[in-house]
């Protein structure tokens, strides 16, 4: 294994059903369902998608994502847009885990 | 590029089997052709515009043009009552000087009669006559329009061609073109503007109306998307820009079974500039003739063994049949 990540590993993806076929598969119906148009465009969940693979730094889920972007007609600015709202998301996150902290200290200190 | 270098890097599939491989594998025999439905004419390869993903190479450069004595040959054969369409394509078709005689004399045929047409031709002065002679000979446009948007569709086809084809689709939609009940049609081609694949042909459709309505007041009747099969300026394009190992291995990965079924070639018969027969315009242009033992010319037609015929397959095919399968008709799967 020359890298922990290779950009073909992407195409290996379906095959995660390995060792564990059953539950691969119930994976793969869920997963299907769930990013496939419903309610919400194709489009909006593309970029939900991305967004979150962003945010998770998913090499594989940024490289399927981003092309299913492109092939679907989200702009640059869009995608942008998106990862921005992931990044709004993940300081909030951050800053409002500083509850937790904030209250240790309030309890602890003098 | 010329057509030997292109077939060259066409072999690198980037450790995916070749395609001839993967259809015995999978089909368990030979591509065959099923029926001759569509009567495909390269009227020329002269073209207004040199669009970066033409694979056609075409340009106002070229000078190969349809005689009229192949187009002659062509009407005969498309009287053939298996063939019920005939689809016009270039080059820019309209720069053709027989064009206006060969469409007058195709609709008394009383077929479909689809020309594809970049639309932005019919903003200059001495073609702005094909608006009439279209919408009198009911033929149907289909122009490529890559994106709604104008810095996508020029960085494609070059600065100022969205302009010109929005309004002759205004001009094309006054005449009636894409109205309810008018019988004459519109239709838009989506190419990807880049090394991806297209995207959901309704989803993209949905889009295009949605902003084309809004933004310009501008109506169609249906999108096609066609995927980027990678030859000519295309292929150049993927291999200058570092993509094309990325590119062929994408094609590769979503390689779907189904989408052989209703492949364009099986239906299709395509006629080079010079009466030559092709499995489709992409084999054309990499000069890979009918072969197998069917006649190779306009002049040899012999619809029954044509109808048959073993079809002529390199790993360019891998782009119509990959995810929804693609074809001048859109997609091939539900």
């Amino acid at each position: 294994m020359a890298h922990y990540y290779d950009t073909e590993d992407l195409e290996d993806f379906p095959n995660i059903v390995e060792f564990a076929i059953d539950s691969g598969k119930r994976f793969f119906e869920y997963y299907g369902s769930a990013t496939g148009a419903g309610r919400l465009t194709e489009r909006e969940k593309a970029l939900i998608a991305l967004a979150v693979a962003v945010t998770q730094n998913c090499p594989y889920c940024i490289d399927a994502y981003t092309n299913k972007c492109l092939s679907l007609g989200v702009s640059s600015d869009e995608m942008m847009e998106a990862v921005h709202t992931g990044a709004a998301m993940m300081a909030g996150i951050t800053l409002a885990h500083s509850t937790q902290m904030r209250k240790i200290i309030k309890k602890k200190e003098m | 590029m010329d057509v030997k270098q292109q077939l060259e890097f066409l072999q690198d599939t980037g450790g995916c089997p070749h395609f001839a491989e993967r259809i015995l594998d999978t089909v368990r025999s030979p591509l065959r052709a099923t029926s001759i439905d569509i009567l495909q004419l390269n009227v020329g390869r002269r073209c207004n515009l040199a669009c970066r993903h033409c694979h056609v190479g075409a340009g106002p450069f070229r000078t190969e043009l349809m005689h009229r004595r192949v187009l002659e040959q062509c009407l005969g054969i498309a009287s053939n009552p298996g063939i019920s369409a005939i689809d016009v394509t270039g080059g820019s078709p309209e720069m053709n000087p027989h064009m206006e005689w060969f469409l007058d004399e195709a609709s008394r045929l009383r077929k479909r009669l689809m020309v594809r047409s970049n639309c932005a031709i019919l903003m200059e002065g001495e073609y702005e006559k094909f608006i009439d002679i279209y919408s009198r000979n009911g033929v149907e446009i289909v122009t490529s329009l890559p994106d709604w948007r104008s810095e996508k569709t020029d960085a494609m086809r070059g600065g100022g061609v969205f302009g010109k084809i929005i309004e002759a689709m205004k001009l094309l939609n006054r005449r009636g073109y894409a109205a309810p009940e008018s019988g004459l049609v519109l239709d838009i081609v989506h190419n990807p503007v880049g090394a991806y694949l297209p995207g959901a042909q309704d989803s993209l459709e949905h889009e295009y109306r949605t902003r084309l309505l809004r933004d310009h007041g501008v109506l169609f009747n249906s999108l096609y998307c066609i995927t980027n099969l990678p030859v000519g300026r295309y292929l150049e394009y993927l291999v200058r820009s570092g993509n094309y190992s990325d590119y062929i291995r994408s094609l590769c990965a979503a390689y779907n079974p189904a989408a052989v079924e209703n492949v364009m070639c099986k239906t299709t018969i395509s006629v080079g500039f010079d009466g030559t027969l092709y499995d489709c315009d992409f084999n054309q242009m990499l000069e890979l003739p009918i072969n197998h033992g069917a006649p190779k010319s306009v002049f040899d037609f012999d619809f029954e063994m044509l109808r048959r015929r073993v079809i002529v397959v390199n790993n360019h095919c891998y782009g119509c049949v990959a995810g929804a399968g693609s074809s001048c008709q859109g997609t091939t799967t539900a």
